[in-house]
């Protein structure tokens, strides 16, 4: 028995359906990204987990109760807002506390544990601070802080990072995900940046246009993309049409490439999927050739543009210290067959 | 969570219907055909709306309001634009104190304008004159132009100027095609604002104005301190439809919330 | 435009504005303060003497002391309801749906357009001997006597609360606008109910909005003039009244002039340590 459960959630406004009949099982102290363009439903979702939103049919269960029309406010769970939504009128210790005072917990515990849980997130010395007084990041603690301390059962994040710079959001990923393990606290993050999804979740809900399009663990997702949207919208990735010529064989622009083709009869047209990465380049002369376009250093890595008789491709190259290919040089790329996917039908 | 429940509903009603209701009063009682003030209980009749008609003084003293008021506000803004650019962009010594002394006027009450006014120009001579309560309506108008000037001023990016500038625009050119257009909203509405508060204004113009100078909100307290009768009330009519009227286009075209907050 | 090294152009594009305002601001202002410093008399006009004779007259006089009096309960009235009517408004205004909502700031706001003149007038209506008051309490059978509002307290009070209860509806409303929605909702996940809600988050929040329209509504309420003039008549006189019958009937300019002066005075107090008192409470809380 999962620990919590979305049984055919739908939400209707008005003609427009934010989200199709989503069912999901989350087990206990799992890490869940509900992943995916704008408008896609994610957070629709997540306020219908929360309570903010009712749901027009289906069902949330949580620990074998249903809780689809539990008001947020009975339902326990720890929310920490895109905008952080803190009480710009309250100090730090008193934004955390706030939740145990709702539960009656009495003044000198509840300021205890709140202090406790500032500490935890590293802003023991700030209790006293109020909001317009803190950086975005240290607000995102305390959002978070403020959410963890009541002890939910469940914790939903809705974008909690989209508003700190680079640098900090690396930085917040792994203190976000050693926190949640540490605490094993099921958890709900809503993000729009693959790369948070990747690198946070224990599974990952790629959602499009109100629907799941896959849910896999991190790596599974990005390496076997069920369609061409998820291979193109978690991480970078080239894709190719084609047309299955031959068993394992598919033609894109009359050059002939191997690949498992079992799913697919003679004659369907197919789009292929490989990543930039998965390419090895040299200029040894074995493989295709191509004529390098563009020529981008990424500090790690080389980004290349390439043109070939396959059509243009991206590729990168790990940075070995020595120069790279140059605009205009030749060159051969390789790759192994289990690099490729295919998916069935042209697909954009 | 955001609905409301039937007694917050109840609450409102009740407070739209106060909000409402002496308006209505004064627009049910110009439609009696009673030579006195009563409901109109036996029908309708508009004697007392071609009774205006045989007042001049009232169409008059709405010309006078009008015209007023346009001057006023124009001048206002003609004097606050340049001064809330200079407010808005520099610093330098004496800033607050003149930003203070511009917005002054908002925190004198409008009686002690008044007397100020009545016995200034009786001094120099220029009581009773359309300039002379013009002047002090300027001054009462000023610091709502200047406000909503310097709050588009402010909130306006010198990037745009900057990158005009670079562009080889003249100094002149850049104020004429990128600062005026920017700030045009504020200024805007600080004209209608000042357009409204002066043809509304009565405290300070009963001090200042002459027999001959009489403003609409003059002449209508001096007619209801003598009596109170229907006509008043149809002259009062006719004033309410033309706000509506004239908040509709507002609403329209520029967006009342702006005006209102500026007046609060 | 911006980083003008040009020491002199902030102060020639304030010029217009300060000449302007120092000869016909300044100047009449100064002239009111001396001439408050003046003594009258009632055959030979004003004196050219200097004295506080005229503060003295005002502050010691038991009739000045009433009016006074009378105009500070009436604006601590009128604010009290303006607060206790007004708030709650802005409140239902905030979480009606968008439709609506323009419609009845529309109504509420509104009034605030049309001159004061004539809502006083509504209200005369409804208050005077033949007015609607009277007809409704005589067919509810409460006596044959007329009821009248006119020249009563409570009549300046309901009028002058309707005149200015916009100004708190707008002022709360704005605060309210403020508030992100979110940290109502994050009080809700935190267990809060409806009240709490309202009375720890939503509140505390719009109170920038509820002084600063208490202000407001206590200052415009303390120097009103067309109101209390018209409903409160001769009889309840206030300080705007009785400085224009000073003017304007008894001639007596001097102490006219010096009812103006302590009316300004009071009301730039009284402004003034609102906003200190404000800023000292909420600097540290709202940006």
């Amino acid at each position: 028995m999962s620990f919590l459960k979305f049984d055919s959630l739908r939400k209707e406004f008005g003609d427009f359906v934010a989200v199709h009949d989503m069912s999901l099982s989350v087990e206990r102290g799992e890490f869940i990204s509900l992943l995916g363009p704008s408008g896609c439903g994610k957070t629709t979702t997540l306020q219908m987990v929360a309570g903010l939103l009712s749901p027009t049919s289906g069902k949330v269960i949580l620990d074998g109760k249903d809780i689809t029309n539990t008001p947020p406010n009975k339902r326990g769970l720890g929310i920490v807002f895109q905008s952080y939504a803190l009480f710009p009128h309250m100090s730090a210790l008193d934004n955390v506390a706030f939740g145990l005072e709702m539960r009656g917990v009495g003044k000198a515990e509840r300021l205890e544990r709140a202090h406790n849980a500032l500490n935890q997130v590293k802003l023991g010395q700030f209790v006293d601070r109020f909001p317009k007084d803190m950086s975005g990041g240290q607000r995102q603690r305390v959002a978070l802080a403020r959410a963890l301390v009541i002890e939910p059962p469940v914790l939903l994040l809705d974008e909690p990072l989209s508003n700190l710079d680079a640098k900090l959001r690396e930085d917040m990923r792994i203190e976000l995900r050693l926190l949640q393990q540490d605490l094993g606290v099921t958890t709900i993050l809503v993000t729009h940046d693959q790369e948070e999804a990747l690198s946070m979740s224990d599974r990952i809900v790629v959602m499009q246009q109100g629907d799941v399009s896959q849910v896999a663990a991190p790596l599974d997702l990005y390496e076997r993309p069920l369609n061409s949207f998820v291979s193109d919208f978690v991480g970078k990735t080239n894709i190719l049409q084609g047309k299955v010529t031959d068993k394992n064989v598919v033609s894109v622009n009359q050059i002939a490439v191997s690949v498992n083709t079992e799913a697919h009869v003679v004659g369907a047209d197919v789009a292929l999927s490989i990543r930039p990465e998965k390419f090895t380049m040299s200029s040894d002369n074995a493989g295709l050739p191509v004529r390098v376009k563009a020529s981008i250093f990424m500090g790690a890595s080389w980004l290349y543009s390439v043109e070939s008789d396959m059509g243009e491709l991206l590729v990168t190259q790990p940075n070995t210290g020595s120069a790279g290919f140059a605009r205009g040089d030749s060159a051969y790329l390789a790759w192994e067959e289990g690099a490729l996917t295919v998916f069935g039908g042209v697909q954009a | 969570m955001r609905t409301l429940g039937p007694i917050a509903l109840i609450f409102h009603a009740i407070f739209v219907a106060f909000i409402m209701a002496p308006l209505l009063m004064v627009i049910a009682v110009s439609f009696t055909d009673k030579g006195y003030l009563s409901l109109p209980t036996d029908g309708l009749s508009l004697r007392w709306f071609k009774a205006i008609l045989d007042n001049p003084d009232f169409i008059e003293a709405f010309g006078m309001s009008v015209w007023l008021a346009l001057f006023s506000a124009t001048v206002a803004v003609i004097i606050s634009v340049p001064a809330a650019l200079a407010l808005a962009r520099h610093k330098f010594p004496g800033r607050e104190l003149i930003s203070a002394f511009l917005l002054s006027p908002l925190m004198i009450p409008h009686l002690v304008l008044g007397v100020a006014f009545l016995q200034f120009y009786s001094r120099i001579g220029l009581g009773g004159s359309f300039y002379g309560l013009a002047a002090a309506h300027i001054i009462l108008v000023t610091p709502y132009a200047l406000r909503l000037a310097l709050a588009s001023a402010t909130g306006m990016s010198t990037d745009a100027e900057h990158a005009a500038m670079t562009l080889g625009a003249s100094k002149f050119t850049v104020f004429r095609r990128i600062t005026v257009p920017l700030i045009l909203p504020g200024i805007a509405g600080g004209w209608i604002l000042s357009f409204i508060t002066s043809f509304d204004e009565l405290t300070m113009s009963v001090f200042v104005a002459s027999p001959s100078t009489q403003t609409l909100p003059v002449k209508m307290y001096n007619h209801i301190t003598q009596t109170i009768d229907p006509l008043i009330a149809s002259v009062s009519t006719v004033l309410i439809v033309l706000t509506f009227l004239l908040m509709l286009i507002l609403d329209r075209f520029y967006g009342l919330d702006k005006i209102f907050i500026g007046k609060g | 435009m911006s980083t003008e090294k040009t020491p002199n152009t902030p102060y020639l594009l304030t010029a217009p504005g300060v000449l302007f305002f120092a000869a016909l601001l300044g100047a009449p202002m100064i002239m009111t303060l001396l001439l408050s410093l003046h003594s009258y008399d009632f055959n030979l006009g004003v004196q050219s003497d200097w004295t506080f004779g005229n503060y003295a007259e005002v502050i010691g006089d038991p009739y000045f002391q009433k009016i006074f009096g009378r105009t500070f309960g009436l604006a601590l009235w009128v604010t009290v309801i303006c607060v206790a009517i007004g708030v709650p408004e802005a409140y239902v205004l905030s979480r009606l749906n968008p439709r609506w909502r323009s419609i009845f700031l529309l109504i509420v706001l509104g009034p605030l357009l049309i001159s004061v003149v004539v809502r006083t007038l509504g209200w005369a209506l409804f208050f005077g001997g033949s007015g609607i008051l009277s007809m409704v309490s005589q067919a509810l059978g409460f006596g044959d006597e007329p009821v009248s509002l006119m020249f009563t307290f409570t009549g300046m009070t309901i009028a002058l609360v309707h005149v200015l209860v916009p100004f708190m509806v707008i002022s709360v409303w704005a605060s309210l606008q403020k508030i992100d929605p979110q940290s109502e909702d994050a009080a809700y996940s935190l267990g809060a109910s409806k009240m709490t809600v309202l009375r720890r988050i939503t509140l505390p929040q719009a109170m920038p909005g509820i002084l600063s329209g208490s202000i407001i509504v206590f200052a415009l309420t303390a120097s009103a003039f067309a109101t209390p003039a018209i409903i409160g008549g001769r009889r309840l006189k206030v300080v705007a009244t009785a400085a224009y019958d000073e003017y304007l009937s008894t001639l007596n300019w001097p102490l006219g002039a010096a009812i103006a002066v302590l009316l300004l005075i009071a009301n730039i107090a009284i402004i003034v340590s609102y906003n200190k008192l404000v800023e000292r409470r909420f600097a540290k809380v709202f940006e």
